[in-house]
């Protein structure tokens, strides 16, 4: 009996396993998003996947499911330990944040336990001060920092992600101590204390700050990226101002897959994915909600995931 | 008055359907354990892709509306609170229920939720550019004395002695330490994957307050074959209209608690009811009469977390800063469209704003009208043998505990919790201290050590949270809470001891 069992189930995974590699997908798939329904990566993973069912991308649609907590590890956790690797569990990735969680430890997984699929967003870190502040650059904010060292207080969303980073980087590139305040409730807590005035400065994301601009709360002082952004061509990088500070801050954003999944289920998916996230729909959507695109393939990934391994390494020593 | 020009966008065909469905929806989603607001509005945001934004955001806020609302009916006829807002209506209400006036208790929580509902959205339409400086004047020091005078009610609440009433609160503050501390990046008792994230507060109420009830049920059931069943007598909604407005007290500190606690970011609707129900009973020349089913209980209670909806979106409106994690949620459903929250939304897209506030005013009335046909209905729930009912809401249970985070986690965190309060009650101790605890907790510590962390670095501890005039303020309400409670005490005791003598 067990011999029949066993042979049974052999045959089915054979036949399964076969019609996974020619015919994939043939059901729906899920994606699993590791902050909660409304936030900027729940709510991007949404757009950008929208098009799925169409028969030029996937033909198949893919359904969103959220598993929040501590900071994405809760979500991150699962999908390295228990996800099926069959090509119908996907999860979007939060560049630095899950490279820095796993340097940091107390985690289950490193960028060794999934496989890129595509980049579909990348959102910078920006230096925001409150409308009314007299700080006007960055000149000022570093010239307040070195007459009152450790004294100069900005929040940002938490521990070991972009904003984080972003803190950490400005204070070894300007080379005087500075007082960075996590906040809890993330990006939109930190912004309402630069707001409120109980922190003198904070670091955001672009999105975010760029409405608080417009909305005249706040003054943009710095971009913590290689290049001024399409949002705001206005505001200098923080290169540009003389601290030598790249894009390791940046949050980007893409989709991967537990390590294991049959290779020719990720040819599929890295062939039809950015051609997915290039949708024009997909597009004027993202644009709508102020989130900047940032399509790369999986080799482009592969190698931005490897650069921020060995730059965060470095970073995060000693902390 | 710029939102009067507005009202008829509101009767539009496919909005006004739009405006029925949120409701009606709202309510049901409300009343199932486990279906929080957040969860419910969550879930129809995919729904509004395919909207017009003024379409979309109409559904949303009738659902947001009618889900606080809704949530009383089970936390009245089931003690299983459906959302953190609905605690404090369990107290009294289910009390109530059991006495066979659940007919009545939820026809005053409606009428109660109406109320101020609209009080609130009035607010929201009349004050905002006030209000939205006053929602920021709360800063992590202020936070922290206002969570610390919320730790103040917790041993009054709802037990058979403020020490066990202090305990089960210790619990709850214990409890909210668990998992990953986003501040100091410390792990705290995490034996076992699914506390990663710490302990879920829609899992635990859940477990808290379903759990034992089940239990109970099921214990019951194995004693006799008669087992007792829920009369609802019939309630004339008359009568219900009467009894509200002689219970002006209650009805005005719960509005007013409700709409203060609802503006202030971070803290949101989650003690806005308990809060609302501690004042009240300290304000009433009845106050022996809290927790044996007494009718302004509940109106405290359901006015307050109704009107709290309306403030506590004048940060998300005006700022962009979401207040509460449903604001959240809504701000994610403005941006689809390409709205932006702020001046943006009330200068380029009037239209869009003000039909949504004037779609949650009527909606508070169409959230009043169908609760009060529902609470008609509330004798057939009651009907249901006590066997059938707590394998249904052991279903529902489980459902709404792993549909939070797609996770078996909340699950056997919902199981164990539950397990544990059916025993704790056993002993005299009570859920509602132990939530409360559980909320408060990561508000209070979250924000003391912010505070100290921007204090440190400037002008030191002492003057950041003992100075400044709101401080002084909130430190007062602290000591006067304090000081109110023990007298009573002592003044009971006295009595108890006159008793005794003579």
């Amino acid at each position: 009996m067990k011999k029949l069992l066993a042979g049974v189930a052999m045959a089915l995974m054979a036949l399964t396993g076969g019609a996974q590699a020619q015919d994939y997908p043939d059901r729906p798939i899920m994606m699993m998003v590791s902050y909660g329904a409304g936030g900027a990566t729940d709510f991007q993973a949404r757009i950008v996947t929208m098009t799925a069912g169409n028969e030029d991308a996937l033909g198949m649609p893919i359904a969103i499911i959220n598993k929040p907590g501590a900071g994405g590890r809760v979500g991150w956790n699962w999908f390295a330990t228990q996800a099926e690797s069959d090509g119908y569990t996907l999860a979007a990735y939060n560049i630095p944040h899950f490279i820095a969680q796993s340097i940091k430890g107390g985690v289950e997984y490193s960028a060794d336990s999934f496989e890129p699929i595509a980049n579909w967003g990348a959102d910078p870190a920006v230096f925001v001060v409150a409308a009314d502040s007299e700080m006007n650059s960055m000149e000022d904010v570093l010239a307040f920092a070195k007459e009152n060292p450790g004294k100069l207080t900005f929040s940002g969303a938490g521990l070991f992600v972009g904003h984080h980073i972003a803190a950490l980087q400005l204070e070894k590139a300007a080379g005087v101590k500075l007082a960075y305040i996590p906040t809890k409730g993330g990006g939109a807590a930190a912004m309402k204390a630069v707001i409120a005035g109980e922190v003198m400065a904070g670091v955001n994301n672009l999105s975010d700050a760029f409405r608080a601009q417009e909305a005249g709360n706040v003054k943009i002082l710095g971009v913590f990226d290689l290049e001024r952004n399409e949002f705001l061509p206005d505001v200098p990088t923080m290169k540009e101002q003389g601290m030598d500070i790249d894009n390791a801050s940046v949050n980007f954003r893409g989709i991967m897959v537990p390590k294991g999944t049959p290779q020719e289920v990720i040819d599929k998916l890295a062939a039809t994915v950015p051609e997915m996230f290039a949708n024009a729909r997909v597009a004027k959507k993202m644009k709508a909600g102020g989130s900047p695109m940032h399509i790369m393939t999986r080799e482009e990934v592969q190698a931005m995931w490897a650069a921020r391994q060995e730059t965060l390494a470095e970073l995060l020593e000693g902390l | 008055m710029e939102f009067i020009y507005y009202f008829g966008d509101v009767f539009a065909p496919i909005s006004f359907l739009l405006l029925l469905v949120g409701t009606i929806g709202g309510l049901i989603l409300g009343a199932t354990p486990g279906l929080s607001p957040t969860m419910a509005v969550a879930l129809l945001i995919p729904f509004t892709f395919h909207l017009e934004a003024v379409q979309g955001l109409i559904l949303l806020g009738a659902a947001y509306t009618s889900t606080v609302a809704g949530g009383a009916v089970s936390a009245i006829l089931l003690k299983i609170p459906g959302a953190p807002a609905n605690i404090a209506t369990t107290l009294d209400g289910h009390t109530m229920a059991k006495k066979g006036e659940g007919a009545r208790a939820l026809q005053l929580s409606f009428l109660a939720s109406a109320v101020g509902g609209i009080f609130g959205v009035l607010l929201l339409i009349f004050l905002t550019p006030l209000l939205a400086k006053w929602a920021l004047a709360f800063g992590p020091s202020h936070l922290f004395w206002l969570a610390i005078l919320g730790v103040t009610i917790i041993g009054s609440l709802d037990s058979a002695s403020v020490v066990k009433g202090l305990l089960s609160g210790c619990i709850g503050l214990w409890l909210a330490t668990i998992g990953f501390d986003d501040i100091m990046g410390a792990q705290r008792f995490i034996f076992h994957p699914s506390l990663g994230g710490g302990i879920n507060i829609i899992a635990a109420l859940i477990g808290l307050f379903a759990i034992p009830q089940v239990l109970t049920m099921f214990a019951k059931g194995r004693r006799n074959d008669n087992i007792e069943v829920i009369e609802v007598k019939k309630h004339a909604i008359g009568d219900a209209v009467r009894e509200l407005f002689s219970r002006k007290r209650a009805m005005a500190i719960g509005t007013s608690v409700g709409s203060i606690i609802g503006l202030i970011p971070g803290v949101g609707g989650q003690i806005a009811g308990l809060v609302a129900y501690d004042q009240t009973k300290k304000f009433s020349s009845e106050r022996e009469k809290f927790g044996t089913g007494h009718s302004e209980g509940v109106i405290a209670a359901e006015s307050a977390n109704n009107a709290m909806v309306g403030p506590s979106l004048v940060p998300l409106l005006t700022l962009s800063i979401p207040g509460s994690p449903t604001a959240a949620v809504l701000l994610g459903g403005l941006l689809i469209h390409g709205i932006f929250p702020g001046t943006d939304l009330f200068d380029n897209h009037p239209d869009v704003a003000w039909t949504f506030i004037n779609s949650m005013l009527i909606g508070q009335v169409l959230m009043c009208l169908f609760g009060l046909y529902v609470a008609g209905l509330a004798a057939k729930v009651a009907q249901v043998p006590q066997c059938v009912m707590a394998a249904v809401v052991l279903g529902l249970s489980v459902f709404g505990a792993y549909s939070v985070q797609s996770s078996m986690g909340d699950v056997y965190v919902m199981a164990s919790l539950g397990v544990m309060m059916f025993f704790l009650e056993r002993f005299g101790f009570s859920a509602a201290p132990l939530v409360l605890g559980l909320i408060l907790g990561p508000i209070a510590e979250a924000n003391f050590i912010q505070g100290s962390m921007i204090a440190n670095a400037t002008d030191g501890m002492g003057t950041y949270f003992l100075g400044g005039a709101l401080n002084l303020v909130l430190i007062a309400i602290v000591i006067a809470s304090i000081a109110y409670s023990v007298v009573m005490e002592l003044r009971q005791n006295r009595a108890q001891n006159a008793e005794v003598t003579a």
